[in-house]
């Protein structure tokens, strides 16, 4: 048995208007109403056209199927064609120079817009752990015109600048939220003051400068040194000066001798002259020799504990004189 | 100048044995292929329709070391993936006679199973039914040179099996050596490793039409396809409908088919006789089409729906309408009884049944210990064609349906798919043949060299 459907018969030709039970029909919705005529023919065109037979494939789609479904092509499929395609259409749109900046341009303008949102931006710079004088300084070095996009900011290259700077032990630079550019600065406590040719300067206790200074005054309360090569060898010198704290207000500073060794300089022209091996152990036996027979306080010019088995005295003149004279009246049994 | 005749006809008989062994060698190694890629399709062509299967082979679920079967009967390596059957166009009696048709029918049940598959199929595992199958038995015996069985010395005893004369335009479809005997034990499967003097060995070998064969290869060449295998349906449809206890103490498969009914003996796990009735279902179909005066599509309806073989009063009373669609009234209002349609088919069943019984007598199915038959094939659809056959063949008859396998569609899975299930296991599991044992080095013609040096150094 065939199914029977509800088939649209052609209109071919309808000479007057349906009456009766065909106007019903067609008022119901039935054939869409084109135009004036009458179905005929009908009857053929509800039969079923013969079906085909045969449902083999043919020779070409049956190897076109059997191409597609070779792995290889159907990985092109799914990955070359879609890859060529967008590579076609986006060299055919980078092909003109003009698409090309038009391109670039509003790649630009969309990341200025991001980088300028409010979010971003720097607007001041805090400096914490810093002097008056090093703050201007630091600011002097970081010429940032605020307020600035935290994009355009390398925060590390800021630090380097800062750390460079003479006074800075270390610094630490942030950006805070708030829009604030956070510099947390450790500077360097000057420990000595070195004397040179050039003038006064203050040096940390590794060594390295911290600042000049105009005159001795302004600093009374640092210890000196002096000589050449001084400076690469402060840790040792503090050492001395720490052994030497007994000498209290008679002790002028330390010279280094020879880029080598120290000198203890003390008033009245007197000098304590150190070993270049374990100088603080020579100054100590000076000072105990010091303590019992006030060695100091008598006419020595110099101590000479360069070598420490042969401690040597050089006597000032005046002393030394006295002693010939007393000497000599001695021997003379007078 | 009778032995001088002897001698040709032998060397006659040994050319067209290399050649047998290069061609089953090939088909082999391209079935080798086709397993390591993975993906092969399983053709069954039979008279009333091709089916086609596309297995994947997933490398699991092989035999265990002693060869036993597994819980899954060694079914687990592999899975049907595509599954497409179509209307068979040009075959008759098993056999290819119109090539154009049966091209397009198997480029049909190829391109649907395909698709089903979602990939591309290139290597083809075919069977067909008809072709005239002789079956022949072989034997041999040889001294063992070593006295250890080895692989070379089993090959040796097949190459000393005496092959009959089993005529021009024939090929040989199988030759599986189903026993092995050593001294005098009998019934070893596989003999290699043991100790012995005397090794013997029982093939069994089948012939068909080598037009037939040609033609199949013909057209799945056509078809862009390598064909990695050719087995004989009646086999294939044993290996699937037999149970491994029937396979082992002796039964036969009758597969009936739209052309032909296909007879297998099995005994010991390995066929030992295939024949072929070239009378099928498409017969049974003819007479009810002649009888009731119907086209054949019409009769094919009817003999679905309504046939059958017994017939009790109640059948008189049933009335089946004919149908028909002439435009005529009372032609097409015509109806019948199921007792007469009844009428009409049981002869021709019966014929066919008694065809089976001489073939099977013919074969010496009495002398075996079980005598278990399976119907199986589309024709044993036929209602009460159990009660029928136990009448004719034996007592022991029932209903065979092919082993379920992972992934066949349900659509698959009735009596009539049973040969395109077994040759799925078949080339999952193929059973060793003649070829798959190297010939004996004296056969080449790098003889002549070996005798040269014997020559040489006996002389010199």
């Amino acid at each position: 048995m065939q199914s029977l459907k509800r088939v649209l018969l052609p209109v071919r030709f309808r000479p007057q208007l349906p009456a009766g039970q065909d106007a019903a029909f067609e008022a119901a919705g039935g054939v869409p109403p084109t135009g004036t005529g009458i179905r005929l023919e009908g009857l053929s065109r509800l039969k079923q056209s013969p079906k085909k037979s045969d449902p083999a494939p043919s020779r070409l789609s049956y190897r076109m199927q059997r191409w597609m479904l070779t792995p290889g092509i159907r990985l092109g499929m799914r990955i070359g064609v879609p890859f060529c395609l967008v590579f076609a259409l986006g060299s055919g749109f980078l092909a003109s120079e003009k698409r090309r900046d038009a391109l670039n341009a509003f790649v630009a303008d969309v990341r200025a817009s991001i980088q300028e949102r409010p979010e971003f931006m720097v607007k001041l710079m805090a400096i914490d752990g810093a002097g008056t004088n090093l703050a201007e300084d630091i600011r002097e070095v970081v010429p940032l015109d605020f307020p600035v996009s935290s994009f355009d900011l390398d925060v590390e290259q800021i630090r380097q600048v800062i750390t460079g700077l003479d006074p800075v032990k270390s610094a630490t630079v942030r950006i805070r939220p708030g829009g604030v550019l956070q510099v947390d600065v450790v500077e360097r406590q000057p420990a000595v003051t070195w004397r040179t040719r050039g003038g006064l300067e203050m040096l940390d206790e590794t060594g390295a400068h911290v600042d000049d200074l105009a005159s001795r005054a302004e600093r009374p309360d640092l210890p000196l040194i002096a000589g050449e090569g001084a400076d690469k060898h402060v840790d040792e010198a503090l050492r001395l000066i720490r052994a030497a704290r007994p000498l209290g207000e008679r002790m002028r500073g330390l010279v280094r001798i020879g880029e080598r060794r120290w000198d203890v300089v003390l008033d009245r022209g007197q000098r304590i002259l150190l070993p270049v091996e374990r100088p603080v152990q020579a100054l100590e036996r000076v000072l105990a020799v010091n303590e019992v027979q006030d060695l100091l306080e008598r006419g020595v010019a110099d101590i000479d504990m360069r070598l420490g088995a042969r401690p040597t005295i050089k006597m000032t003149e005046a002393a030394a004189t006295e002693w010939w004279r007393v000497r000599s009246t001695s021997g003379n049994g007078q | 100048m009778v032995a001088g005749e002897k001698y040709e006809r032998k060397r006659a008989v040994r050319q067209m044995m290399t050649d047998l062994y290069q061609s089953q060698r090939a088909m082999r190694q391209m079935r080798q292929q086709a397993i390591q890629r993975g993906v092969v399709a399983i053709l069954d062509v039979g008279s009333s329709k091709i089916s086609c299967l596309v297995l994947r082979f997933d490398g699991t679920g092989r035999l265990s070391d002693d060869a036993s079967v597994g819980s899954m009967a060694g079914q687990t390596g592999f899975r049907v993936i595509g599954a497409a059957t179509t209307r068979s166009r040009g075959v008759q009696f098993g056999e290819i006679t119109a090539m154009q048709e049966t091209e397009r029918a198997i480029r049909t049940a190829l391109q649907a199973a395909q698709k089903m598959a979602d990939i591309r199929v290139d290597h083809v595992i075919a069977c067909f039914s008809g072709a005239n199958p002789r079956s022949y038995g072989l034997d041999a015996k040889v001294e063992l040179e070593t006295q250890v069985v080895t692989e070379a010395e089993i090959g040796r005893v097949l190459n000393a099996c005496e092959v009959p004369e089993y005529g021009a335009g024939r090929e040989v479809l199988h030759a599986q050596p189903v026993n092995f005997s050593l001294d005098n034990r009998s019934g070893l499967i596989d003999p290699r490793g043991q100790l012995g003097q005397t090794l013997s060995v029982d093939m069994h070998m089948l012939t068909v039409d080598s037009t037939a064969i040609r033609n199949l290869a013909h057209c799945i060449k056509r078809c862009d396809l390598e064909l990695a295998g050719v087995a004989n349906s009646a086999y294939v449809s044993g290996v699937s409908a037999l149970v491994e206890d029937e396979q082992e103490l002796g039964s036969a498969c009758i597969d009936m088919g739209g052309g032909t009914t296909s007879v297998s003996i099995f005994l010991k796990k390995h066929m030992i006789y295939a024949d072929c009735v070239r009378m099928g279902g498409d017969h049974v179909t003819g007479d009810i089409s002649m009888g009731l005066g119907v086209p054949m599509a019409a009769a094919e309806r009817i003999k679905t729906f309504s046939g059958g073989v017994h017939a009790t009063g109640a059948d008189d009373r049933e009335m089946i309408d004919i149908g028909g669609d002439t435009g005529d009234w009372e032609h097409d209002r015509r109806s019948v009884s199921r007792a007469e349609l009844i009428g009409i088919m049981r002869p021709r069943v019966e014929e066919i049944l008694e065809e089976v019984r001489v073939r099977l007598d013919a074969a010496g199915f009495d002398h075996l210990p079980s005598q278990q038959i399976v119907l199986t094939g589309g024709g044993s659809q036929i209602m009460g064609l159990d009660g029928l056959a136990s009448r004719i063949l034996g007592q022991r008859v029932r209903l065979g349906r092919p082993l379920r396998v992972h992934g066949l569609p349900q659509s698959a899975t009735g009596p009539g798919f049973s040969s395109v299930v077994g040759l799925s296991l078949f080339a999952a599991h193929p059973q060793d043949e003649w070829w798959d044992f190297e010939v004996p080095v004296d056969r080449y013609p790098a003889r002549s060299l070996r005798r040269a040096v014997k020559w040489f150094r006996d002389n010199w």
